[in-house]
């Protein structure tokens, strides 16, 4: 520590460059924010944070004021109570103020700014916000009017995800966060990950439910509703009902899915080791013929499409194989379909998935054959809890159930996926396997693991030196294309995850997690690695007997019609 | 297309602080800042579209639809704000039906709002594609405007 500074009348010592607001946070007290992100550089816009410096009688904000040499702080004083109360007031001055049927109720910052700190009479009246809601986009609501112009969103879109398809526009009190032109989100640049609404502290920006669907389908006698689950998903579901972070809830979820109604439970972590089998393969092709690398991994729809839009050059080192929740979608409309002697019209198709780019993924018009979409409707994890929640079914009282065959077993190769670099790993795993007969003796490889940005590692292979690189957040892929680009060629095989820390961390889980709590559900997904059995997805017995009853082998024609897709440059969108 | 390219020809290693002169650029040449124009921008500064359009919007000078035949430039300035000029482009907003910044759909007439466009004696005044209407008062608009749209039907 360099020197002290007075806070609150008591000496505290301090490090020269830090910021205020990391020192009261430190010894303990809360100071409130809005527009404040961890990691991000500070932009003082909404000034909640102020304090009182009685060393020159000026209200400071304390996120973007490095500590000073003979400061003394009072964050106690009426003056800050009294400016960070009408902050709040004026802010809800033109906010709709219809709490009650907002799904962001007793979720939301600034319901939680007003009550904390005592706002309980409108003194401000002010002419109500009155914008278009948009709701074009196939995952993503954007609701201006309940916008408090943080400019978060704007900092995630660009800085975190490299896409920037919205920022402020227009002055004043004109002030709007807006896309180019005000258009739809739709034509935007938007990836459709939903880190803006990750961050956005009040209901401004929402997904787009597809609850009455479900609801109709679950109520329709003749429709056989089948329901999947991303690997991430039982990780991180316990935490929307308050359990401990990183709770591993699978069984549960299963009854609990059972109660709602859905008539099969199938583990979308099948279909990862569906996936592993096919890109697998697409590796050791590409190697062999050593074309087209590296082989850059398709599972994320918001890579994807980040991709057709700002990488077109990039598109063909994509691998062609869908991702799991539409290899899952495609199989269950066809081999379970058959199976089970149901005619593809009378299944409905609901997966639950930590993203909401997987809305936008499902209503591909490359993800549609005939009219019928493999995937009829996703719900987040977040909106999963709001179903079982309206369904009244007590989490906290199930007995653990399993899943149904014959899509419900998995290895926990696929269970990886959940986090970054698990795709990775659970490819090598399989790759190895194919190329030389065993198994890796060590499994898991250290340098992939973890929630660093960027990983990287090589692999020896038959004498081969495997290249691979591992990352996650678009902007860590920007750097590394750039460098593709420019000729690396030292990598056999890329695995991109548009969210950071990868799907534990997506669009559509919990709002609000702590940095703590997405290490746990890591750790939870690695814990699950070292102990069950099944460690690799070739060993699965259902994906055997999928490709044994029905598909052939990895590849082959009906496996690419059913578990393969193409992707498109888009030129057609506002980037 | 090609004239932009023209324009963007005068700024080979486009940068960020090239911006608002090429905007200005544009506007000058088509009156205007269309989607397309933006869009080429956006690719030779590398810049999101989200961003210009941001950077746009912040300043007054910039109009994102064709002006109309028309253009009625409101003073806004000190002298005109005193005497009243709030009122004139309340009026004008209400008999054109378009808000500022806008085109009516005929083509017809567009507003804009300006700052002091020097001829503070006249105030409160405004400017019809550079002919001065001075000392108004809210109800001398409706003839204006009927003015201009007889000119149209003979």
């Amino acid at each position: 520590m360099d020197f002290t500074i007075e806070i609150n009348k008591e000496q505290v010592p301090v490090q020269s460059g830090e910021y205020l607001l990391d020192v009261l946070s430190r010894i303990g007290i809360k100071i409130p924010t809005l527009c404040h992100m961890k990691d991000k550089l500070p932009t003082g816009a909404c000034r909640m944070c102020v304090v009182e410096n009685k060393s020159n009688g000026k209200l400071i904000t304390s996120c973007s004021h490095p500590v000073e040499q003979g400061m003394r702080i009072d964050t106690q004083s009426q003056r800050v109570a009294e400016s960070r109360k009408t902050i709040v007031e004026l802010l809800l001055s033109n906010h709709p103020d219809d709490c009650l049927y907002c799904v962001r109720n007793k979720n939301c910052e600034l319901q939680d700014l007003a009550e904390e700190l005592h706002v309980d009479d409108r003194r401000v009246r002010g002419e109500k916000n009155n914008y278009h809601l948009d709701m074009s986009s196939a995952s993503i609501v954007r609701d201006p009017s309940k916008c408090i112009l943080c400019g978060r969103c704007v900092v995630v879109c660009e800085e975190t995800m490299g896409v920037a398809c919205i920022d402020f526009a227009n002055r004043g009190s004109q002030s709007i966060i807006s896309t180019t032109y005000n258009r739809g989100l739709n034509v935007s640049s938007c990836i459709n990950c939903g880190q803006c609404i990750m961050v956005c502290p009040t209901g401004a920006l929402t997904e787009k439910n597809h609850f009455a669907e479900i609801q109709d389908a679950l109520a329709n006698p003749k429709k056989v509703v089948v329901v999947q689950y991303a690997p991430s998903i039982s990780v991180s579901l316990a935490e929307e009902f308050n359990m401990e972070p990183g709770l591993d809830i699978n069984g549960v979820m299963n009854a609990a899915l059972r109660k709602l109604g859905f008539d099969f439970i199938f583990d979308t972590t099948f279909a990862a080791d569906l996936t592993i089998m096919e890109e697998s393969t697409e590796l050791i092709d590409r190697i062999q013929k050593n074309e087209r690398l590296p082989l850059m991994t398709s599972c994320c729809p918001g890579w994807v499409k980040y991709a057709e839009e700002f990488a077109g050059d990039l598109l063909p080192l994509l691998s062609s194989c869908k991702s799991p929740q539409q290899m899952m979608g495609a199989v269950i409309k066809t081999y379970f379909a058959e199976r089970m002697n149901l005619r593809k019209e009378d299944i409905y198709s609901v997966s639950i998935m930590p993203c909401t780019a997987k809305k936008f993924e499902a209503q591909r018009e490359e993800m549609v054959s005939k009219g019928i979409v493999d995937v009829d409707a996703i719900l987040t994890t977040r909106e999963l809890a709001r179903f079982i929640k309206l369904y009244g079914v007590d989490i906290h009282k199930l007995e653990p159930e399993i899943t149904d065959s014959p899509l419900g077993a998995r290895s926990t190769a696929g269970k990886l996926f959940g986090v970054t670099g698990g795709v990775m790993e659970a490819a090598i795993r399989t790759a190895y396997w194919k190329l030389t007969g065993e198994e890796l003796i060590k499994f898991q490889i250290k340098e992939l693991r973890g929630l660093a940005g960027r990983k990287e590692a090589k692999v020896e292979v038959n004498g081969l030196t495997l290249g691979v690189a591992v990352v996650n957040g678009i902007s860590n892929a920007k750097v590394l294309l750039d460098e593709i680009r420019a000729g690396r060629n030292d990598l056999h095989f890329v695995e991109v995850m548009a969210c950071p820390s990868g799907c534990i961390g997506g669009g559509g889980q919990k709002i609000g997690a702590s940095p703590e709590a997405l290490a746990a559900r890591m750790q939870t997904i690695y814990s699950a690695d070292m102990k069950e059995s099944l460690r690799v997805s070739h060993k699965n017995p259902e994906v055997i007997e999928l490709y044994r009853s029905f598909l052939g082998e990895p590849n082959s024609e009906i496996a690419h019609h059913l578990l393969h897709t193409r992707y498109r440059i888009r030129e057609d969108i506002l980037k | 297309m090609a004239s932009i390219s023209t324009i963007l020809k005068q700024y080979p290693d486009g940068k960020r602080e090239h911006l608002i002169p090429i905007l200005q650029a544009i506007q000058e040449q088509a009156g205007y800042l269309s989607e397309d124009s933006i869009v080429e921008v956006g690719k030779h500064l590398q810049l999101p579209t989200s961003k210009i359009f941001g950077v746009a919007t912040f300043y007054n000078q910039f109009r994102f639809e064709p002006q109309g035949k028309y253009h009625i430039q409101v003073c806004r300035g000190t002298a005109c704000h005193v005497l009243g000029s709030s009122t004139v482009q309340a009026e004008l907003e209400k008999r054109l039906k378009i808000k500022a910044g806008s085109t009516a759909r005929d083509g017809l007439f567009s507003l804009e709002v300006v700052a002091c466009i020097g001829a503070c004696g006249l105030a409160p005044v405004i400017s019809i594609n550079g002919e001065f209407h001075a000392k108004l008062k809210p109800a001398d608009i409706d003839d204006i405007l009927e003015h201009y749209r007889n000119l149209e039907s003979e």
